[in-house]
């Protein structure tokens, strides 16, 4: 018997609503497979489970709020015999029963019908039932009333009061425990534009290279050399990461912000990888991340250029020891070989871990980060 | 004006005769003893042995007969005694009326009436009280009424005869002393369901001689503040759906009536058609009231527990509404 419980989905998060499950019982599953929705502060995440299995059990049903680490389902190993035929007739676990009718009516009302209370047949919710909740839900909802939502009410409204708390706690956990130390250093950009400007050209819009993307991956070669700053610190020791997962720090237009992975960012091609950024930002805003992309980042990367900012003095995200943030490119007064020059230049800078590592390997990162930089056609 | 069951089909039958010389009436004791069920009384005296024709003890012939007359360009109307004695005929009814037009190309039909009584209820036991139907709603080929009403016991034949294939007409033996008006215009179709009684919050649906029983099952639930509708078929085959689904969509709750057994039943395939077509107008499963599946029994009390009754209708509405 295997237990599948509800993984903590980021250092700050102790609690999920499952929203949804996305297998049944008798359902074979495999590991890195999508098996439910939760809802966490952030988004509704896609859960992964990380084991190979026969579905036996859904103990929980959408809607509730669970803490992590709760069980979630309960799955027998593959080839392993099938348990005797199911004793309990029916337990809470299983959703409530609707109607046709009902249903369809719950989904032109907007009622969500898992709030409703069935008088039909054996406890179903009946047509009439969602009538009377759309009635009382209409008499509840305050004059300048948004449009109703499917799911859980009280999840999604609460959403953004939900992650700041969750960015304060972490936040403060990290202030709080994390030495941190900052290092910066202004990088010539030149070259990097002139590559960039040069590799667009011809390519339709849509398949154009971003600055970021040159950036993530010069961030990640540049790792190569300083494990101490990839990785996580739990329990007291560090533990460096065989991968660089680079969290991109992603801000939500309804406020609050979301650092998921981008996995292997070393490994891929700057066209793979504009690829993965466009669609992760897309989905972080759609709310739709998996649990891996929740969990996986090994640095956090954060570039507030956009918004005009010279520097940035970032703050860790706890279990991570390092994150590398990038100002804006503007035209700098630049001196080199005696001559004054104009050139195009970003401040990048580094928070890191001393506990981990110190401002001299720091030092040395941002210089191989500089070199990178230098050097796009390798990137 | 108001008359009997029996005697709007009697009425029905004198006219064709009247009208037209190519209708003709024969089967089991028709003639000289008056029907079965006595409707066609006087007619012997009336038409002559021609066409008021007493037949021999042998469905499969005469019901064959039937069907070369009709080839042969008359408009017979065969008389079955009962739904019981028309198994002998099935391979007549089934293997060439209903597939004749089909297997001649298009060039040959039988336009023949049958008629005969079905249904339980008067204690004829187990082999004179069968409701089958839906044995004849399921074949392809043949038209299969069923009328409840005076109006349609008195207005269904004529459209029947002018029908160009076969048309098989039940009238239950429950029935033909059920007095009620004779609307006026009792001219009908042979194609659409009835809504005998409208009503909002579920629907009955029946034919034939459970029509009645579900009337005052109706009335019943009235009382007690439930507000049913009551859909007569009318048509066994083929089903009017449109009226069905309309019904449906309008209560969102079914219940059919069917003297039949359950299993294999009419009311299963009303049933398997709703839910095809009108699954997101359910609002809690369809029931079905059928007879106990049981050989009919003799005694009064036994052969009232195994059929439908209007008081087992409202208890079954009763609990699907309150459950």
């Amino acid at each position: 018997m295997l237990e599948f419980k509800l993984p903590s989905l980021g250092a700050d998060m102790d609690e999920g609503t499952l929203l949804d499950w996305k297998v049944k019982p008798g359902d074979t599953v495999g590991k890195g497979q999508i098996v439910a929705i939760v809802d966490t502060s952030k988004a509704a995440v896609d859960v992964e489970i990380w084991f190979d299995g026969v579905v036996e059990e859904l103990k929980v049903p959408p809607g509730e709020r669970i803490p992590v680490g709760a069980v979630l389902a309960t799955l027998r190993e593959l080839g392993a015999e099938s348990p005797p035929p199911p004793v309990p007739p029916r337990t809470s676990a299983l959703p409530p029963r609707i109607s046709p009718a009902a249903r369809k009516r719950a989904l032109e009302l907007e009622v969500d019908p898992l709030g409703v209370t069935g008088t039909g047949p054996g406890g179903a919710i009946t047509l009439a039932d969602i009538e009377q909740a759309a009635v009382q839900a209409a008499a509840q909802m305050p004059p300048p009333s948004p449009p109703a939502v499917h799911a859980p009410a009280p999840v999604k409204t609460d959403r953004q009061a939900e992650m700041r708390k969750a960015i304060a706690a972490a936040m403060s956990l990290s202030k709080r425990e994390i030495p941190h130390y900052y290092l910066a250093e202004t990088i010539p950009m030149a070259r990097a534009q002139a590559w960039l400007t040069a590799a667009n050209t011809g390519r339709p819009i849509t398949e154009r290279l971003l600055m970021a993307v040159l950036q993530l991956k010069a961030v990640a070669m540049a790792l190569r050399q300083y494990p101490e700053l990839n990785g996580h610190y739990r329990d007291g020791s560090f533990q460096p990461a065989p991968a660089a997962h680079l969290g991109v720090a992603i801000s939500l237009r309804q406020g609050g912000l979301v650092a998921p992975a981008l996995h292997d960012v070393g490994d891929k091609t700057l066209e793979t990888l504009m690829g993965e950024l466009t669609d992760l930002v897309k989905r972080t805003r759609a709310g739709s991340l998996k649990s891996s992309e929740l969990t996986d980042a090994t640095i956090t990367v954060t570039n507030l250029g956009e918004q005009g900012v010279e520097v940035v003095h970032g703050v860790i995200y706890p279990p991570q020891v390092a994150l590398v943030g990038f100002g804006r490119i503007s035209e700098r007064a630049w001196v080199e070989n005696g001559a004054l020059s104009l050139i195009p230049a970003v401040i990048v800078s580094l928070a890191a871990d001393h506990r981990v590592s110190d401002g001299h390997r720091g030092a040395l990162f941002l210089t191989e980060l500089r070199r990178w930089l230098q050097q796009p056609e390798n990137l | 004006m108001k008359m009997s069951y029996r005697e709007a089909l009697r009425e029905a039958l004198r006219e064709a005769l009247r009208n037209d010389p190519r209708v003709f009436l024969m089967g089991e004791d028709v003639g000289k003893y008056g029907g079965a069920y006595a409707v066609s009384k006087g007619f012997l005296e009336e038409f002559g042995p021609e066409r008021i024709r007493d037949t021999p003890l042998s469905e499969l012939g005469f019901t064959g007969a039937g069907v070369g007359a009709a080839c042969g360009g008359m408009r017979p109307i065969v008389e079955i005694m009962t739904v019981n004695f028309s198994l002998l005929a099935l391979d007549q009814i089934v293997n060439t009326a209903a597939l004749l037009r089909h297997m001649s190309g298009g060039q040959f039909s039988a336009p023949l009436v049958i008629r005969m009584a079905t249904g339980a209820g008067r204690q004829l036991a187990a082999q004179h009280s069968h409701s089958l139907e839906n044995w004849y709603a399921h074949v392809p080929g043949i038209r299969v009424l069923a009328p409840a009403t005076i109006g349609d016991a008195r207005g269904m034949l004529a459209p029947a005869l002018a029908d160009p294939d076969p048309v098989v007409i039940f009238e239950h033996a429950q029935i033909y002393n059920l007095e009620d008006e004779c609307p006026t215009d009792w001219r009908c179709d042979i194609a659409r369901a009835a809504i005998r009684r409208p009503g909002s919050q579920v629907s009955l649906i029946t034919y034939g001689g459970s029509l009645p029983k579900t009337l005052l099952a109706a009335d019943e639930l009235a009382r007690e503040g439930i507000d049913a509708e009551v859909i007569d078929l009318r048509v066994l085959r083929p089903l009017d759906m449109a009226t069905l689904a309309a019904t449906v969509r309008k209560t969102h709750r079914a219940v059919i009536v069917d003297e039949g057994w359950k299993t294999g039943s009419l009311a299963g395939e009303i049933v398997a058609r709703l839910t095809e077509e009108c699954f997101y107008d359910l609002d809690i499963p369809p029931r079905r009231i059928c007879s106990e599946e049981v050989p009919m029994p003799y005694a009064k009390h036994l052969e009232d527990a195994a059929l439908p009754q209007p008081a087992k209708i409202v208890a079954a509405v009763r609990e699907l509404l309150n459950a």
